[in-house]
């Protein structure tokens, strides 16, 4: 399944496919790229033995700067010619930063630790007066080494290094595991676990996305909103408690399908429960599209045209906000997503309302795909044993988790272990958006294009 | 404006009893672990092997290292080990989490809680936390839980804090930021550690790009087990260690 390629031929088959790199990493001395080309639905591997060097894809596809800074770190190998070639994960002060010269222009240094309970990450901005000329970010302070944990697996750990590499993605990241070593085993999973699948992957989505709405209230001052939502928020997490009895999906999602089962007075209880959290939703929701104080601080504000969000390989929510059509439930479905679709929402304008708005549009979505499941469960098993991974294979995993596209791509060894494991979280494609949408704004509103983002620390770290 | 005030009686009343009423729990919720050793068979180690992080031993298990996930239960033969829905698990000593010695945290004494216990300013450090801990801490400052009602708030900078409430097993690089911002913290100070990650180092422990959690670093007053804690045993723990719970 796997592509051997020369170099040439591995650099002109990704730069000539037109197609989207999903992930590009290293081993040893070679490389791997994923490619995927959403209008046909067609993934590709490749893979070249490219020694100590290569020619930088980065100055032609924008797209890979983040994969080639990371190749470096991880193998030593030099993408020859990369405009900054700086690490993605070592601590912020072990490297320069990016600088502006100019007697009026000062520096502004965020973080790790910052004001609220969030994650640490470093931000460095180049300003002049209020006005921001780059900014600059600095991840790696949540490094805990699960790429390297996870090669020679899968052990008893496995399951929880991917329900925690991303926390409020549990989910979305054990699914892509889920999906990867049941292709290695060649075994199917009953449809019942792919719907229950779904129904979870869709509330991990419709918390999330309820929460963004309510803190990006919270950041233009207008609490009605932040405190609904913080409170619906909460009513999503407690459903997907109802089916597993963890707010966070903690130990739902195992190889082979699931391992709680929903009895038909739980899945009443669900439905119950969504109608009511929805329609609380909704009026919270409807209460920021309808306070012009609100628009006016979300509209023009961190704009992205929709070139650039091409360019630099946006997925999930934040490109859809640039009114491009990228939605793996769409483009690449598995599990019950082959059986149900789910309309891509997209919006034009690509600033911080329009990513409020498809969050808007996607919870209506969420909703309606939920409310369609209960209306065609499947009978049936929920769990199918699992088998032993193919040896000298590799499997892709595609899952649309709610920030964007995981991609899982596990390589195994003679032996059926995983002799390489990578995991690439939508944050590591988007955080560059987050840079480039700060160009030109204010630094006050920084937390507000943060948020609009909503970007993993540790899904990025690993 | 008339909106916003519909909306407001539409959205109604919702913080929770607790602490005066007894809160409802989901039936799956994984609280307390029990084992009941009569039920062992002789010589089996099951559970011990099936352990993601080694929280247990023959005689013991750490309630600081466990994650709170079915592999012991699933694979355990005569079904000696379950989990209670008891979510009281936050413990004032590190020994304390070892079952069959667990035993919950009590009040800070003297000065302290003349100190704390009526207005303790938190600061908040994720050290490589996974953003669930982060998450069912931050939904404390919600309607439903209102962590104002008890005096208790999370504060921007280290200087206006009484102490730090750190999650996630303390990276490597987070390590300097965590001692400078414990540094910033103006004394008397508290340390609350909460999640598996900050306990023990969790899913993580022993890793060489962390250091086993907070515990190692720091003294710590309050421990909160917990992969991720439910709000309310992180909230039980506060309000247990400012003295502010009937513990009769």
């Amino acid at each position: 399944m796997i592509e051997q390629l020369s170099p040439a031929a591995l650099r002109d088959t990704i730069l000539g496919s037109g197609a989207r790199l999903a992930a590009l990493f290293g081993d040893g001395t070679k490389l791997f790229a994923v490619l995927a080309d959403g209008s046909v639905g067609v993934v590709r591997v490749l893979s070249a033995e490219v020694g100590k060097e290569y020619a930088a894809l980065t100055p032609e596809l924008p797209q890979a700067h983040w994969f080639e800074r990371e190749i470096f770190e991880q193998t030593g190998i030099v993408p020859r010619g990369h405009p900054w070639l700086k690490p993605v994960r070592r601590r912020a002060d072990a490297t320069e930063f990016y600088r502006v010269e100019g007697e009026e222009v000062h520096e502004v240094a965020v973080g790790p630790v910052h004001a609220g309970i969030i994650e640490p990450g470093h931000f460095r901005f180049q300003c002049h007066g209020e006005d921001v000329f780059h900014l600059e970010i600095a991840l790696g302070y949540q490094h805990r080494g699960v790429e390297r944990a996870l090669a020679g697996g899968p052990d008893k750990r496995t399951i929880h290094y991917m329900e925690t590499l991303a926390g409020d993605t549990t989910i979305g990241h054990a699914t892509a595991y889920c999906e990867a070593v049941e292709a290695l085993a060649g075994v199917s999973v009953p449809a019942r676990a792919q719907a229950l699948r779904g129904i979870a992957l869709e509330l991990e989505r419709l918390a999330n996305h309820t929460g963004d709405l309510g803190a990006l209230a919270g950041d233009v001052g207008y609490l009605p909103t932040l405190s609904y939502c913080g409170r619906i928020r909460g009513d999503f997490l407690n459903m997907t408690a109802l089916l597993c009895g963890s707010r966070f999906g903690r130990g739902l999602v195992r190889p082979g399908g699931v391992a709680f089962d929903l009895d038909d007075a739980r899945a009443a209880q669900l439905v119950e429960r969504l109608d009511a959290a929805y329609r609380d939703v909704t009026v919270a929701a409807n209460l920021l599209w309808n306070t012009s104080s609100v628009r006016a601080r979300l509209e023009h504000t961190g704009t992205i045209p929709e070139r650039d969000a091409i360019a630099l390989g946006l997925v999930g929510p934040a490109a859809r906000a640039c009114g491009v059509e990228r939605d793996v439930r769409h483009e690449f479905p598995s599990g019950i997503y082959r059986f149900f679709q789910v309309p891509v929402s997209t919006w034009h304008t690509g600033d911080v309302f329009a990513r409020a708005f498809v969050r808007w549009l996607e919870i209506q979505r969420s909703v309606a795909f939920i409310r369609d499941q209960f209306k065609s469960l499947p009978a049936g098993p929920t769990h199918i044993e699992m088998k032993l991974l193919a040896p000298n294979e590799a499997a892709v995993a595609l899952v649309e988790g709610w920030r964007g596209e995981i991609c899982h791509v596990a390589l195994t060894d003679a032996q059926g272990r995983f002799a390489r494991y990578k995991v690439v979280d939508p944050s590591f494609h988007n955080w560059c958006g987050l840079a480039l949408a700060l160009r030109d704004q204010q630094i006050s509103d920084f937390p507000l294009c943060n948020k609009s983002f909503n970007l993993s620390y540790c899904g990025h770290d690993l | 404006m008339l909106k916003a005030t519909l909306a407001r009686l539409q959205q109604g009343h919702r913080t929770v009893a607790f602490p005066k009423g007894t809160p409802t729990l989901p039936d799956r919720f994984r609280g307390l672990p029990v084992i009941e050793r009569a039920k062992c068979p002789a010589g089996c180690r099951e559970c011990i092997k099936a352990c993601p992080t080694d929280a247990i031993t023959a005689d013991k298990l750490d309630l600081g290292r466990c994650l709170f996930c079915t592999a012991c239960t699933d694979t355990c033969p005569r079904g000696a080990i379950r989990f209670t829905q008891d979510y009281r698990l936050a413990a004032h000593r590190r020994e304390d989490l070892v079952m069959p010695s667990f035993k919950l945290a009590q009040a800070l004494d003297g000065k302290a809680r003349r100190l704390f216990g009526h207005s303790l300013k938190l600061r908040q450090v994720s050290a490589a936390g996974c953003n669930a801990c982060e998450a069912d801490v931050n939904v404390l400052n919600t309607v439903v839980f209102d962590l104002g009602r008890f005096g208790i708030q999370f504060v921007a900078s280290p200087r206006h804090a009484d102490g730090l409430l750190i999650t996630g097993p303390v990276s490597e690089n987070m390590k300097l930021a965590l001692e400078k911002t414990y540094a910033a913290v103006p004394a008397p100070k508290i340390v609350i550690a909460v999640g598996a990650c900050a306990l023990s180092g969790g899913p993580y422990i022993n890793h060489a790009e962390q250091h086993n959690g907070a515990t190692n670093l720091l003294r710590v007053d309050l421990f909160v087990p917990g992969c991720p804690p439910h709000p309310l045993t992180i909230l039980d723990g506060l309000l247990r260690l400012l003295g502010r719970l009937d513990t009769r």
